[in-house]
């Protein structure tokens, strides 16, 4: 009898959301959106996509127009990361062991897959400006590439102290970037590199520079999310 | 009605309804599995709608990530019970 009465309820209020949405001049229908009268319109003009020189045009917003939030989700990320590392965290830390042992296929099988997600991850990140993906999911990818490796090896554990450099590295260039962007033009994050042809590797001025700066940053920061929730207290 | 409406239809309902088994399964772990699964729609979802950008993000992060610490999670959490 409950259910019954929470599927009523949520049915009206779907059919409410969605008559209420449906064909209005904020939700036109998927597809049929005037660009006139829209804000992103003005990012898709030609002069300023030649002034940017990203040829995604997601990127183009993320970390050109939008450099400065950027920089703020990465702190939120990074303070997430601290979170979980305060939570976690100990002295004297030992890996969680597996139920079952690895084999020897299973470790030079994910060795294999190991090179291959790094790769792709390389490649998301270093096309950022270019195709969809970026610093980002790149970042995530090559986290993936770790947890791959904890679940395949049950001796294996990662550099941590490592991770922590990089992290603080790269996040530190980013700002640096930023800085000297204050310097040679006239804005924190604007861009004072030459912008290049759109749609070559080298292009779009500093984009780039900082999605590899963030992929960097967001990979460090996930393995080490991923290396606290594998580890435990040695005395449990 | 054309091939992608169709497409964008099945997908949808197919949302709706691993998002009620993911609410009402037994088992945690069950949940966990269905709430992946869910990922891996919406990122057919998101290309299906033209945003391969947030589709990428999804893909590694939502299926990935998220459903590997919950897992973990899971398991330390039966250890530590058993102990």
């Amino acid at each position: 009898m409950r259910k019954l009465f929470g599927l009523l309820i949520t049915i009206a209020l779907g059919v409410m959301i969605i008559l209420a949405l449906d064909k209005t001049s904020a939700f036109p229908k998927f597809g049929e959106v005037n660009l006139q009268e829209r804000i992103s319109n003005q990012y898709l003009t030609e002069e300023n996509v030649e002034m940017v020189g990203s040829a995604n045009i997601v990127t183009a917003i993320v970390v050109g127009y939008r450099g400065f939030d950027t920089l703020g989700e990465v702190t939120v990320l990074f303070i997430s990361a601290l979170g979980v590392a305060f939570i976690f965290g100990g002295t004297k830390q030992q890996r969680l062991d597996l139920k079952f042992k690895p084999n020897f296929m299973l470790r030079v099988g994910s060795n294999v897959l190991l090179g291959i997600i790094l790769v792709t991850s390389i490649y998301i990140i270093l096309h950022g400006h270019l195709t969809p993906g970026g610093g980002f999911p790149g970042g995530a990818i090559i986290a993936s590439a770790v947890l791959l490796l904890y679940l395949a090896d049950d001796k294996f554990r990662s550099n941590v102290k490592g991770f922590k450099l990089i992290e603080g590295i790269a996040g530190s260039i980013f700002v640096v970037v930023g800085l000297l962007g204050l310097v040679f033009a006239t804005a924190f994050l604007e861009n004072f590199l030459p912008v290049g042809t759109v749609g070559q590797l080298l292009s779009a001025g500093i984009i780039p520079i900082i999605y590899v700066l963030i992929g960097l940053k967001v990979g460090s920061e996930i393995a080490g999310v991923v290396d606290n929730f594998l580890t435990e207290e040695e005395s449990a | 009605m054309t091939f992608f409406e169709i497409i964008s239809l099945v997908i949808g309902i197919l949302l709706l309804v691993i998002a009620f088994m993911a609410i009402n399964s037994k088992k945690l772990i069950n949940s966990v599995l269905f709430l992946s699964a869910l990922s891996m729609l919406a990122v057919v979802a998101f290309v299906l709608m033209k945003a391969p950008d947030v589709a990428i993000t999804e893909a590694v992060i939502g299926s990935g990530l998220v459903t590997a610490l919950f897992v973990f999670t899971l398991l330390s959490l039966k250890r530590r019970e058993s102990e």
